[in-house]
């Protein structure tokens, strides 16, 4: 049974072509993909992503429980409203998620998690949640509407509610601000700046007409999974999942390694694996020939070893194809994939391909 | 609705056939395919004087999506292909019956292109999917 959010309707209305997304019935594109793409590098596009998973944390014990659940440290959170990028670990160092929480009050963090991870993670935080006082509430009578591209930020303030916009309009990158129940992140998954926003889903209707009004096109998963992939953003259960650790999926940043007293889930592991130094990293990969990385091709690095493309596609910014790849850590500048039977040659590179609508390779 | 023009043939995996006047026989994608399909970014064309049997996969098409096979709609040789596609592999979907065409062939069989679907068998067949 799958499920639907409260802009459904919206996405038919627009002639989104909906396909099935870990139990939701999404839009992967109104028409055209690439169109999408080049509107949110542009200009402005949106995207209904209210299937993900919203988890209201609240109660003395927070803090400490989330410098416990997270490899990253919610203690550099200084200011209310700012945000951090974190892995959740297990034991053995290997990514249950990864997701973004903010730092709403002392006693009060937001945590954005995966949909098609929802129920282990509810189940896991839950277990973990036992000995420390904490309530976590989901919040699935929320909406959330990613509003992304260079002019998108100047667009949706006139769309936004008079407190809501005013609350907005001064936030700094990666920070957050709330009005009643509406909450706006300056946060995104595109490369490009833009807001996240959260909202009763019995509003949701409405304001997604007064974006459309402002400007803003609707935008599919298709195209955000093109403009994440370019900006080099990981994609969960794609490009790390629980059996690879951050350090092998280009995530060591997000570990926070001091104070060296903190333990946090999953600590051990990967400081072992720190030690020895890893064995796989994640790169980038730029084909030079003709043709379309896809997730699962073979990458061969000669005198090296082997390894594998995590997640590709043909990049409507750079017209060509970029991936994403774990390969043995020794690899240098160049390799070759395989891709039916043949072997093309790809360019390694540091896995960001496109950041504020500007190409970052040569 | 997609277009399906009268003066071709159709098979069950969306290639059109027309039958030309040399007695060679061009070969592309549907409308309907290339809707399905998407953004078209790369096509791996087949090589020509090749052979290839009915029903085999002879080239590719790769959207953004996903890549997709081609197959061969009836036994022959491959005569020509469409080189504009290598730069503008796009055109399948501006153009799919016309300078969207992917390469033509020399049928080993005069006879078997009366084998295939015409446009009303097609469009009763994609209406059913």
């Amino acid at each position: 049974m799958s499920q639907k959010t409260a802009l459904y309707d919206k996405h038919l209305y627009h002639g989104g072509k909906i396909v099935d997304f870990a139990g939701w019935d999404m839009p992967i594109n109104y028409g055209s993909q690439i169109e999408e793409h080049h509107q949110v590098r542009r200009d402005a596009g949106m995207f209904d992503v209210s299937h993900m998973t919203v988890l209201d944390l609240k109660g003395n014990g927070v803090i400490p429980f989330l410098q416990y659940l997270l490899a990253n440290d919610v203690a550099r959170l200084k200011q209310a409203g700012k945000a951090l990028y974190s892995c959740m670990l297990n034991e053995k160092g290997g990514v249950i998620d990864d997701l973004i929480v903010y730092y709403m009050q002392d006693d009060w963090f937001r945590m954005v998690v995966n949909a098609a991870t929802r129920d282990k993670d509810i189940t896991w935080i839950q277990q973990q949640a036992e000995k420390f006082n904490i309530d976590i509430n989901e919040r699935d009578d929320l909406a959330m509407i990613a509003v992304q591209g260079p002019r998108a930020r100047e667009k949706a303030l006139q769309a936004l509610p008079i407190d809501v916009s005013q609350a907005a309009a001064d936030l700094d990158r990666f920070f957050g601000a709330d009005s009643g129940e509406w909450f706006v992140g300056r946060t995104g998954y595109t490369g490009e700046d833009g807001f996240e926003i959260m909202l009763p889903e019995s509003e949701a209707a409405e304001f997604w007409d007064a974006l459309i009004e402002a400007g803003i096109s609707p935008c599919g998963l298709g195209a955000r999974d093109t403009l994440r992939l370019e900006a080099g953003m990981n994609l969960y259960g794609t490009d790390m999942d629980e059996s690879t650790s951050p350090l092998i999926s280009g995530l060591g940043w997000t570990i926070a390694w001091q104070p060296a007293e903190r333990n946090f889930i999953g600590r051990e592991a990967v400081e072992a694996e720190k030690e020895k130094g890893p064995e796989q990293k994640l790169v980038g990969l730029v084909l030079d020939d003709k043709g379309v990385l896809r997730g699962h091709q073979k990458v061969i690095v000669e005198g090296v070893g082997e390894g594998e493309v995590t997640s590709g596609t043909f990049s409507p910014t750079l017209k060509q194809a970029i991936a994403m790849a774990r390969v043995p850590a020794a690899t240098a500048e160049q390799c070759k994939v395989e891709i039916r039977g043949k072997l093309l040659s790809a360019r390694v590179i540091k896995p960001v391909f496109v950041r504020d609508g500007q190409s970052c390779i040569e | 609705m997609s277009e399906i023009p009268n003066d071709m043939y159709y098979t069950r995996t969306h290639e059109w056939v027309r039958l030309e006047d040399d007695g060679t026989v061009t070969v592309g994608i549907s409308d309907h395919a290339q809707e399905l399909l998407g953004d078209i970014v790369f096509v791996e064309l087949p090589e020509v004087d090749s052979e290839y049997a009915a029903e085999d996969a002879c080239c590719v098409v790769e959207s953004v999506k996903a890549a997709s096979d081609i197959y061969m709609p009836i036994t022959g040789e491959v005569v020509d292909t469409n080189q504009a596609l290598v730069e503008e592999p796009d055109l399948i979907n501006s153009s799919p019956y016309d300078d969207g065409w992917i390469f033509k062939i020399r049928p080993a069989d005069d006879e078997d292109i009366g084998q295939l679907m015409d446009a009303s068998t097609y469009e009763a067949e994609i209406a059913d999917e």
